[in-house]
This record gives C-alpha cells, structure tokens and sequence, in this order.
C-alpha cells in the first residue's frame, strides 16, 4: 500500500501535465479558448430551455437555473465516462514502450473532466444572477454531491476502461446506456411527472438521481443534504470504486497483451 | 556484491489468438461452441541474467529471439508469466525513443510531458531544461508543435530527455542507429560517459561488432530460450561461428 502510494506520488507530475495537455488541445486554436467550457452550456441551457419551455409546460421555478444545473452534472458524467473508457486503448502506444501505472490515464480523463466541470460552474452563477435566483448558505454544502460524483465517475471510468480493452463492444453499448439515463434521470423535467408511476421507485435506484436532487437542493432550494442524500451520494460513490478498481487491478498485466 | 537485475526463470506467454475475437457475441458463441482457441507462445522460456552494477550487458540474437521481450520485462512494462525480475535501481529506458510525445504539442510541452512519462520531478525537469534542450540543440524550435519536426529531431529530443539523468541502468535497444553521423557520435559520447559515471548498460544491436567492442558480458538468445552466457568475447565470437 505504501509503496503505491509513493508510485502515485512520484507520478502526480504525469499527472497534471496529462491533464495540462488535454487542455491545450482541446482549445488549441480557438479565440476564447477556455471560455468555451462556461459559453458552450451556457448556450446549450439557451437552446434547450427555448425548445422546452416552447414544447412541454413543466411547472418549475426559475427553469433556467434547473435545467442549467442537471445538465452541468449530467454531462461531467457523460464526458468523463466516455473519455475514461478509451484512455488506456489510446494510450497503447505508450503503454507498450514505457513503464506507467495504468490507472493514471482514466484518472487523468475524470479530473480533466471535473475540471472542466467546476469552469462550467462559472455558466451556472452567471444564470443565477441573471434570473435573480436567491443565493443560499447552502451553495457551500453542493461540493458534497460534486466530490461523491466525481469518485462516482471515476470508478464508472476505471471499470469501462479495463472492460473496453477485452470487448469494444463495451464503447458502443455505453452510448445506450448514457442515453437512457439521460432519460431516467430528471434532468429537463420535474420529479414529479415520476408520480403515479413504476418510476416513482425505479428512478430512486439511479445513483445519478441523488447526485443531481442533491446538487440542486443546495443550489436552488436552499437546503443542507439531508443524512440519507449524504449517506447513498457516497455508498454509490464507494461502490463504484471498489467494483472499477477491483476489476482494473485484476486486469491490467494482460492490458498489453490486447491493446 | 548483488546483482542491480536479477531476471529469475523468466517465461513470457501470449496467447496468439487463432481467431481474433473482438466482440462479445463473437466471443460467447465461440465460448458455447467450444472453438475459442488460444495458440500459445512462450516469448522467452525459462530465461535467467544477473546484471552486474557497472556491467556492459549485451543481448545478442536474430529478430523474433525475444531479446525485446527481455527488456520490456526489465523494464517493467511486461509483467512475466511465469519467475521474477528484480530490479535494484533507476531504469532509463531507451526502449523506443519518444514513447509518450504528442505530435500536437510543441517540442517544450513535450519535453515536459515525456519527463513526466519517465516519472521526473516537475522540480526536476525546471532544472535540467535547459540541458536537454542544449544537447538536442534546438533552441530556435522549441516553440513548434512536433508534428511539423523531422523523425531525426524528434529522436534527438528524446535521447536527450531519456539520458538526463544519471541513472542506475540504461536499456539501450538499437537506439543508436538514429539520427545524423554527428548525433550518433553525440550519442555514444553522452553513453560513454554514462557508464564513467557507474551506469549499468544493457544493450541490444544486431551488429555484433559493437556488442564486442562495447560489452564485457552478453548473453545469447534463440526462439525465447538462452543459448549461451558469459563473457561477450567468447559469445560473440561463437555466434558468429553460427551465422
């Protein structure tokens, strides 16, 4: 344990220039640059709540800010996941000269991704004022949800990214799968369409769901996570990396062997 | 004195697949029926060294004799099927030079992302900039994104990154042959001091006049397995005999 903790430690230089790296290239060449990670939901939250407060009536306060919100967590979940799961394929070339630990690169994809995420937040504070949203006390508590997620992700991603190296089919499955909880989770609706519903329960399963509630109680209903949000944010959260990483250590010698 | 490698009855298996199998379905129809057939191949079989601190090891034999495999296994990045490698030191590798660069990236960020990828120190990387650029010479394009450098620069950044350090072991295969007649000196010169300073080398080439010229001891490999051990004076000249 000791000794992979000093691996960590002397490779946290990898690390952060990963991570520096994913940032140069992804805004290599544009005007705006990193500005692009507050304009870009920004923009999203403008389309989507044209589209829907045109198409479907829901009845929420301030929508702007509860859409805006949803989104910015849904989409760290798709980005990180999606990235995470090709990083050790497209890393082969390295992986296959040099010896690093493997886990750093779907690492690198959650914390490239979370950092992403805390700019967009920018976009968020942005919309809150521009709609007048109160600000509450508890806006503090909402990197509670955020912290549980990212493991959430994390452990999501190192599960994908050892699962993808034996079966590509992994990549193009998980396309589904984010799509139909896109769907699942109350991103753009209310909660309480659920009603009356078989959803009512199965929605409550969607780890994705307590994220999301919980981020947004903070947020926009002023209230601190209650024991139980706090409780199944991080059981989810542990679950998922202990399964992911469990399943990446038993996996990685033979890594090489197939990539 | 102790060994800085000790490669104990080292076996490395893989497994050709007869039929490549990517998918899921293709894989459990496979499995149901039974066909999923794995044609094994022991890349080394039962192999043993000891390094010496100081040593000049060569590794010599014919293309496909698993002295690459050998290396990589030294090196860390193949865990062995079957024994165990010891290593009591730094390894720099110069495996396959500019493993890690990012064609995208100009040559300073590669600088610093292929240190990082060799596990150096952000602290130490500030410190021995300057060096590495001075030795791969080339100030005026550190600022260009690599993709637009030709292979033999590319190569000079990455043997003056690999060698900055003073390492306890250099893993040296073929390296030698890139870059211009100048460089190449260069090279040899920065190797040689290398090992003044105490360096152990392990080294791979196909001409066996340099294995002989440059190594005290070498070993011999065929088909994964070793033929002979020993002083590289006798080995090489009884491979040439061979060949």
């Amino acid at each position: 344990m000791k000794t992979k903790i000093n691996t960590f430690w002397r490779y946290r230089f990898l690390l952060s220039n990963l991570i520096g790296r994913d940032l140069k290239i992804k805004y290599r060449r544009s005007k705006l640059g990193i500005r692009w990670s507050v304009l870009n939901p920004l923009l999203m939250m403008l389309v989507m709540t044209a589209v829907f407060s045109a198409f479907f009536r829901f009845d929420i306060p301030n929508y702007p800010v509860y859409l805006l919100s949803g989104n910015l967590l849904f989409t760290f979940f798709n980005d990180s996941t999606n990235a995470a799961m090709g990083s050790v394929l497209y890393s082969a070339p390295l992986i296959k000269k040099v010896y690093v630990p493997k886990y750093i690169f779907p690492l690198e994809k959650s914390c490239f991704s979370f950092i992403n995420l805390l700019f967009s937040m920018v976009a968020l504070l942005v919309v809150m004022i521009l709609t007048r949203q109160q600000f509450h006390a508890s806006i503090i508590a909402a990197i509670i949800p955020m912290f549980f997620m990212f493991l959430f992700c994390m452990g999501i991603g190192l599960f994908l990214s050892a699962a993808a190296i034996y079966f590509r089919d992994v990549m193009h499955f998980w396309t589904v799968i984010v799509m139909a909880l896109n769907y699942a989770t109350p991103i753009f609706y209310p909660e309480s369409i659920w009603n009356g519903t078989f959803m009512m329960y199965a929605g409550r399963i969607n780890p994705l769901y307590w994220y999301v509630s919980t981020f947004r109680g903070c947020i926009i209903d002023g209230v601190f996570p209650s024991g139980l949000q706090i409780a199944l944010c991080a059981i989810f959260a542990l679950i998922s990396i202990v399964v992911g990483a469990r399943l990446f250590r038993k996996t990685q010698d033979n890594f090489i062997l197939y990539i | 004195m102790e060994p800085i490698i000790s490669v104990n009855n080292v076996s490395m298996r893989f497994n050709l697949a007869t039929e490549k199998v990517d998918s899921l379905k293709e894989y459990f129809i496979k499995l149901t029926k039974g066909s999923l057939k794995f044609e094994e191949f022991w890349a080394l079989n039962d192999v043993s060294i000891e390094v010496m601190p100081g040593d000049f090891y060569g590794l010599v034999g014919l293309n496909g004799s698993g002295k690459s495999t050998l290396l990589k296994t030294i090196a860390g990045v193949l865990k062995p099927t079957k024994g165990s490698v010891t290593v009591r030191g730094t390894i720099a590798p110069l495996i396959e030079l500019g493993a890690g660069f990012d064609m995208d990236l100009t040559a300073r960020e590669n600088i610093y992302l292929n240190g990082a990828v060799l596990g150096f120190s952000k602290k130490f990387m500030d410190e021995h900039f300057q060096e590495i650029v001075d030795f791969s010479e080339l100030h005026n394009f550190l600022d260009v994104p690599l993709k637009n450098y030709s292979s033999g620069m590319v190569a000079r950044i990455a043997f003056a990154i690999a060698t900055v350090t003073d390492p306890d072991i250099l893993i040296a295969d073929e390296v030698l042959a890139v870059g211009d007649y100048t460089f190449q000196q260069k090279c040899e010169k920065r190797m040689k001091q290398l090992i003044d300073n105490g360096t152990t080398v392990l080294f791979v080439s196909h001409s066996i006049e340099q294995v002989k010229s440059l190594c005290n001891k070498a070993t011999w490999l065929e088909h994964g397995k070793i033929i002979m051990s020993g002083d590289a004076q006798t080995v090489c000249d009884e491979y040439s005999k061979r060949y």
